[in-house]
């Protein structure tokens, strides 16, 4: 049985279809890449699968469990969490209290926060640097670096990622997802949603292409990288 | 220089009550973006409740202990009046959350003259009088400047709950979970963080405060009436939106001042143009920084 299944789903904004009858399976242990153009509906999947948004149609089964009318925060404390799209850090915060309330679902466990926030720290040397500074003022990349290990001090089974890359230099990136493989190599399932295919094809084991809420394509990682159209479309090349 | 640190002992008494009821409306503001209109009236329920159980426990007749009665008194109101609260919100603003920013705001209203209904229909129109012997009436007289017992415990029982809240919501792990659902609803689901209980407890917390405001009003002028959360509350709003609307130390500070200009203006110009002076003060500020004195600090970076 796979970790998280999505059968046939389908999500409306008012009258637009986003989500057109989506199927997706991700097994224990690996990473599974979702690749798109904006407006592909990469972002609305993840929504879905935090909680955040009803389908109208269809399932999410969590560990064969129905996920898809649960409340955004019990998703959490079942082992999903997310770090979305633009980072969403609070600003006005410190570092060290994001990522406290990323552990929110296990607060009264005070060592196993300490000993997760050490995790993250040894991940991240430089959140440990500025943990007593209001994360509004970290970099960009800081913020990424922030973003993603809120979401693991949940300890949790599945890891969503929203656009890592985005908005960040090559070098950045190369950095971020080096940290994303090697969180994955600790047992952590990924769920990586991006635009940029190159850098997501290099960690991930499965990649699905998503195409104005279908999914176009799918296979493992090297079938996409060796593909006529994704190296056209996703790739840039000619 | 007596007058002047008279009236500042008088202008922070009425202005830590300015402060408690200004926290409810910044509060509420802080995290849905709404001005809770109604909040003016739990302040004024605080002050009717505490009337009715002062003359249910006998204190108007000098119990035992009446320090402790009054602790008691305001634990009681406190909690009725957070179960009123939580009950307006659920009512009257939940099943709106979703709509159009117009639409809460006139449930709010709706909840307002409801309250104030209520309140009248149960205890009449007139004024209602504390009894007079519930506190001491001592005076002190320090340097010249008179300080009476009641403005000493209003000012100390307002800043000990303003310090209590402060650490709350600063320094608990409960109050960086308030912040940060007030920053932004999904992210803090994403959380794990219920915001609909984030919710409920700020519904809690303002009109809990509030109602301990209005048994200090009622202590202190010992009249009240059951308009009189429409005079509170709109300066304590204005107390809220000089601090900076959404920022709880700017509802304290901004009570604080709003007491402090009052009192001023009415000892040293006239107390007839106190409100004109005190308004025209504020306009004057919110022209110069429209954020509050002390909203919107920190730049965010993206």
């Amino acid at each position: 049985m796979a970790l998280l299944e999505i059968h046939d789903l389908h999500v409306y904004y008012g009258h637009v279809h986003a989500l057109k009858g989506i199927n997706l399976a991700i097994e224990e242990g690996e990473v599974l890449t979702v690749l798109g153009a904006n407006g592909a509906g990469k972002s609305t999947t993840l929504r879905v699968i935090s909680g955040l948004i009803r389908p109208r149609r269809g399932q999410v089964l969590f560990g064969g469990q129905p996920i898809d009318r649960l409340p955004a925060h019990q998703i959490v404390e079942l082992g999903i969490s997310q770090a979305p799209e633009g980072r969403k850090i609070f600003a006005t915060l410190t570092v060290e209290e994001n990522l406290n309330l990323g552990a929110y679902t296990r607060r009264r466990d005070a060592a196993g926060m300490a000993q997760g926030k050490e995790m993250i720290f040894h991940l991240f040397p430089r959140l440990k640097e500025r943990r007593r500074q209001l994360a509004g003022t970290l970099s960009g990349g800081e913020q990424q670096m922030l973003s993603i290990g809120r979401a693991l001090m949940a300890k949790p089974r599945l890891l969503l990622l929203d656009e890592p890359s985005l908005g960040l230099a090559p070098l950045l990136v190369r950095d971020i997802f080096r940290t994303i493989r090697e969180i994955n190599a600790q047992g952590v399932t990924t769920l990586l949603v991006e635009q940029n295919a190159r850098v997501a094809l290099k960690i991930a084991h499965r990649a699905l292409v998503l195409e104005t809420g279908h999914i176009a394509l799918g296979g493992t990682a090297a079938q996409l990288l060796s593909d006529e159209r994704v190296r056209k479309a996703y790739l840039g090349e000619k | 220089m007596q007058e002047f640190l008279q009236q500042i002992v008088n202008g922070l008494t009425i202005g830590s009550v300015y402060s408690l009821v200004a926290l409810g409306y910044t509060m509420v503001y802080g995290i849905l973006k709404m001005i809770n209109f109604a909040h003016g009236e739990l302040f004024m329920i605080g002050g009717y409740l505490g009337l009715s159980l002062v003359a249910a426990f006998g204190l108007a007749a000098a119990v035992s202990s009446p320090v402790l009665g009054l602790i008691i008194v305001f634990f009681l109101v406190a909690g009725l009046a957070a179960l009123i609260g939580a009950l307006v919100e659920r009512v009257a603003y939940r099943p709106l959350r979703r709509s159009s920013r117009l639409a809460p705001l006139v449930s709010a209203l709706g909840a307002s003259i409801f309250l104030q209904n209520a309140i009248m229909l149960i205890y009449g129109t007139g004024y209602k009088v504390y009894p007079d012997n519930l506190v001491p009436n001592v005076t002190w007289t320090l340097g010249g400047v008179e300080i009476s017992l009641i403005r000493l415990l209003i000012l100390g029982l307002s800043l000990f709950l303003m310090a209590l809240l402060y650490f709350l919501v600063q320094k608990t792990q409960l109050g960086a979970a308030i912040r940060a659902s007030a920053l932004d609803h999904d992210t803090a689901r994403l959380m794990g963080i219920d915001v609909d209980k984030i919710v409920t407890l700020v519904f809690i917390i303002g009109p809990a405060l509030g109602a301990a405001a209005g048994i200090m009003v009622g202590l202190y002028y010992r009249q009240i009436n059951f308009t009189m959360g429409w005079a509170y509350g709109l300066r304590a709003f204005t107390a809220a939106i000089l601090g900076g609307i959404g920022n709880i130390p700017g509802a304290m500070v901004g009570g604080l001042l709003l007491g402090l200009f009052e009192s001023l203006a009415a000892g040293y110009i006239s107390a007839a143009w106190k409100d004109a002076i005190t308004f025209f003060i504020l306009i004057l500020i919110l022209i110069l920084r429209p954020t509050g004195l002390l909203g919107e600090r920190v730049a965010e970076k993206v």
